[in-house]
């Protein structure tokens, strides 16, 4: 492969795209409104769509455990409630950095798009870092609650607010690990197609664990405190 | 420390007889087969043709290879069921109550998990890519992923046999029977991490199958020209997409419940069991559909080219499709009317249940249609295919019936449901996968299977399900409750032993269906196809060779209609010629991978060390898991080339048999 191809900017049509769209005319051949009668799709099309489709798929199964929560929310079988357990304090900056790590994530895809190593090496650290200190936060946290006797096999309540943002904080730590990963790819090898469909599937994924977080600061933490 | 976690020599168990001789002398078969390949030197091809394929018409047929074994399995557990149920009349029977509970429960794990499961996806690996006029699947590697993590699943299970035990709780371990209070053994354990690991596999294949409709299809190939089998496997791979993450977080609850004491579904503490069990039907339902749509889109392709004509009212048959899939999630509460939701809540769940006869009704009459005024061929597959609408429509108004609330509740766990459910899942599903496989069997092998035996095990199946199923209605109208081990109630005698006679008929079916395969495959240069479309078919994968090369297609297929092999083939005849030669360009496939084989490797092991506690095992796997996961991630060649000279010899062969056919239409009187 050409180094001129490999470091071409990803513009590729996807000839299934539905809806009206302006084309060139170079495009309006392959593009034909969802009828596809242009052919199989990019690569980087095919990858994209995949992975949003496993995002979503993922998103059905939190939906899962918030259905779980939602049942069980008060069930605390005598234990403690929401109100006396959680500290919105330290959840509102776990929050924060959460929501800054996504910035800087996108922060990375900005650098990405220009193509500087320096610039996508740096912000994914950073990204990795926020993710990290939001980690540590939340197992302090759960460290916190199961020293009071607060552990997830104290009741039911308990039980599910401890899976469902302890899934959450998994998929943090499987983003972790395939952020490292990640950086040591681009590292090696560079702006290729496929590290770049790689660092478009982590950017969907990490931003995703923030839309999750944010329904889960919603429905565990705040409502949770209401009760 | 106990480096073994849970296991001891106890786990085996010494004083049954029958799972012990039974594991014996599957491990000696296994054993033999391993000895036979590597002795006489197949390991190589093997590996490099089989394991480590990424092509989805080899996945295609592993899967189905596997599905079948694994139907074998299923069916001898309801031999020994039925057999049980006639010998257990005011008496024991022969399987002790904790092996017969672990027997109707590996029976429905294995047919829906791991016979019925591998069998649709396989039939749509094998066929959907061909069907679009493409070369492979959207993402190949996780294809051959997919299938060796369900290949895990089925293996586990079948560890269970020889070291421990299965779950004792029915297909669906419900709690509070599953909590570790009143299972402490392995077997929920077995069933949670093989339905865990093979659902990541099944997940795979649904966003594979998605992504592959969706975007990848030859050119001209607009959604209302895909063949039905297309539709049928995009709607049912959309349902896994919806239900299969709702299981895994079900099963993943259940197992933090077993392993570290938390409260889901316990009886204290607040847990809620019948949270399960909606969550559970919440899955379970549309899984119902995953299997039975793909079902109807191999109906639908085998009533129409054994009709010799297209599919009656196509559009119609999408939306019913369509309506199917998305009914299909509004339904769960009827598999338990009796929990008590009040009337309201049933009287809307018993409605929308008895909707989806609409939509089916639809097609059932569609293919009635098809039929009306075709020339109709007998051939085995469309035998199936008639079979499967009587069986079908019959198992269909029992449905209803059970879909009626107050009828349900007098109904309920009975022989009646159980019956009820082998009317439809047999009737549709099961009879789909031997039509499809009959179907698509002389393009995977190049000859066809041979009629005697195969319309043999048609007629024995049909005549022996009803044998059996007949009397499971009428006992479950006498109030038979399912799943006993034992009873003294006289008027349920005659129906079981008429049933086990049936089991009898049903064996005989089976004896066919493995003497179908084996004559086949020694009859095979008479029962050669060398043209490539041995049915008159219609769709685009008759276009190519019998067996297809690799990537399938020299070049892809321009499409202009709704069948448009079909159109190709008529203007071949009419004009006597082939379309000219195209211009053959050389051809990127994907490289084979042993990815997916080493990950399932290593999910084998962590999902044994999970069952049995051995905790520094899961951390060896898991971190041999993410270690294959670079390593993968790590290659730069994922492609390889096929030169244009190779393409051009092998489509020149091809254009030489079509020729050959051609010439022989062309002198009426000699057989085609």
């Amino acid at each position: 492969m050409s180094t001129a191809e490999t470091f071409a900017p990803v513009r590729e049509i996807d000839p299934y795209k539905l809806g009206r769209r302006r084309l060139a005319p170079s495009e309006a051949e392959i593009a034909a409104k969802g009828r596809g009668e242009g052919g199989p799709a990019s690569k980087w099309v095919v990858v994209g769509y995949g992975f949003w489709l496993f995002l979503l798929s993922d998103v059905i199964m939190f939906s899962a455990f918030f259905a779980a929560h939602a049942v069980l929310q008060t069930a605390t079988a005598g234990g403690p409630t929401g109100r006396e357990l959680f500290d919105l304090h330290s959840v509102a900056v776990q929050t924060g950095v959460l929501l800054a790590s996504s910035f800087t994530c996108g922060l990375a895809a900005v650098a990405t798009d220009a193509r500087s190593q320096i610039g996508t090496q740096l912000a994914l650290l950073i990204t990795g870092l926020l993710g990290l200190a939001f980690l540590l936060l939340e197992a302090k946290d759960f460290a916190t609650m199961v020293a009071a006797g607060a552990g997830p096999q104290r009741s039911a309540f308990l039980s599910s607010t401890f899976t469902l943002v302890g899934c959450h904080g998994l998929h943090v730590s499987a983003g972790l690990l395939w952020l490292g990963t990640m950086m040591a790819q681009v590292f090696v090898k560079g702006f290729r197609p496929n590290i770049l469909r790689r660092l478009l599937c982590f950017n969907l994924f990490w931003h995703m664990l923030d839309i999750i977080w944010v329904a889960l600061f919603t429905v565990v933490y705040l409502v949770g405190v209401l009760r | 420390m106990r480096i073994l976690g849970n296991l001891t020599w106890d786990a085996v168990p010494w004083n049954q007889p029958i799972p012990l001789v039974a594991g014996a002398a599957v491990i000696v078969i296994v054993l033999c087969v391993i000895a036979w390949v590597i002795l006489t030197g197949r390991l190589p091809y093997l590996w490099r043709e089989w394991i480590t394929s990424v092509d989805h018409k080899r996945i295609g047929v592993m899967y189905v290879l596997l599905g079948l074994v694994m139907a074998f399995r299923g069916f001898i557990d309801a031999i020994m069921m039925r057999s049980q149920q006639a010998l257990a009349f005011h008496a024991p029977g022969y399987l002790p109550p904790e092996h017969y509970d672990q027997i109707f429960s590996a029976h429905g794990t294995i047919m829906i998990f791991f016979a019925a499961m591998p069998l649709v996806i396989g039939l749509m690996n094998f066929a959907v890519p061909l069907q679009l006029g493409v070369r492979d699947v959207a993402f190949p590697t996780w294809n051959s992923t997919s299938f060796w993590l369900t290949a895990t699943g089925a293996l586990l299970v079948n560890i269970s046999l020889v070291i421990g035990e299965f779950a004792r709780t029915g297909w669906l371990p419900y709690p509070p029977l599953s909590e570790f209070t009143y299972l402490p053994g392995v077997g929920v354990d077995y069933y949670l991490w093989a339905l865990l690991i093979s659902g990541v596999g099944t997940l795979m294949t649904g966003i594979n199958f998605v992504t592959t409709i969706l975007k990848i299809r030859a050119p001209g190939m607009s959604y209302l020209r895909m063949p039905m089998f297309c539709w049928t496997a995009l709607a049912s791979n959309l349902l896994i997409i919806a239900a299969f993450p709702i299981l895994t977080a079900t099963l993943v609850m259940l197992a933090l419940d077993r392993y570290l004491g938390f409260h889901f579904f316990t009886n204290e503490a607040g847990g809620n069991m019948m949270m399960f069990i909606n969550l559970i039907w919440l899955w379970g339902h549309p899984e119902v559909y995953i299997l039975v749509l793909p079902a109807f889109g191999i109906f639908s392709e085998v009533i129409s080219t054994f009709s010799g004509k297209p599919l009656f009212n196509y559009r119609s048959m999408v939306w019913a499709t369509l309506g199917i899939c998305l009914i299909s999630f509004t339904v769960w509460l009827h598999h338990f009317f009796t929990m008590g939701a009040g009337p309201d809540v049933n009287a809307l769940f018993g409605i929308a249940s008895a909707l989806i006869a609409i939509p089916t009704g639809v097609k059932i009459y569609n293919w009635m249609f098809t039929m009306y005024g075709g020339r109709i061929r007998f051939a085995t597959p469309m035998l199936w295919s008639l079979g499967f609408i009587i069986t079908f429509v019959i198992g269909g108004m029992t449905g209803v019936l059970l879909a009626t609330v107050p009828a349900d509740f007098l109904l309920h766990n009975s022989m009646f449901l159980v019956a009820h459910f082998h009317n439809v899942i047999v009737g549709a599903v099961l009879y789909a996968c031997f039509a499809g496989v009959i179907y698509w069997f002389p393009k995977a092998f190049g000859f066809r299977l041979d009629e005697g035996w195969g319309k043999a095990a048609f007629w024995l199946t049909f005549i022996g399900f009803w044998v059996v199923f007949v009397p499971l209605y009428a006992a479950g109208l006498l109030g038979m409750t399912r799943r006993l081990q034992h009873y003294d109630m006289a008027l349920w005698y005659p129906w079981m032993l008429i049933a086990a006679l049936g089991i009898v008929i049903m064996g005989c079916a089976a004896f066919c269906q493995v003497a179908q395969l084996v004559v086949s495959i020694r009859r095979r240069s008479e029962l050669r196809d060398e043209m490539g479309d041995p049915w008159d078919g219609r769709s685009l994968e008759w276009v190519t060779a019998s067996p297809p090369p690799a990537f399938n297609f020299a070049v892809l297929p321009n499409v202009r209609g709704e069948e448009p092999y079909w159109e190709i083939k008529q203007r071949a005849i009419e004009s006597q010629h082939l379309p000219a030669e195209p211009s053959y360009e050389p051809i990127e496939m994907p490289r084979n991978s042993p990815t997916g084989f080493i990950t399932a490797f290593f999910a084998t092991i962590t999902g044994f060390a999970l069952i049995w506690h051995i905790w520094w095992l899961v951390g060896v796997g898991l971190a041999a898991a993410y270690a294959v996961f670079v390593w993968f991630a790590w290659r730069d060649v994922e492609e390889y080339r096929i030169p244009v000279e190779e393409v051009a010899r092998i489509d020149r062969a091809r254009r030489q048999a079509r020729m050959e056919w051609l010439a022989r239409q062309a002198r009426p009187g000699e057989p085609a």
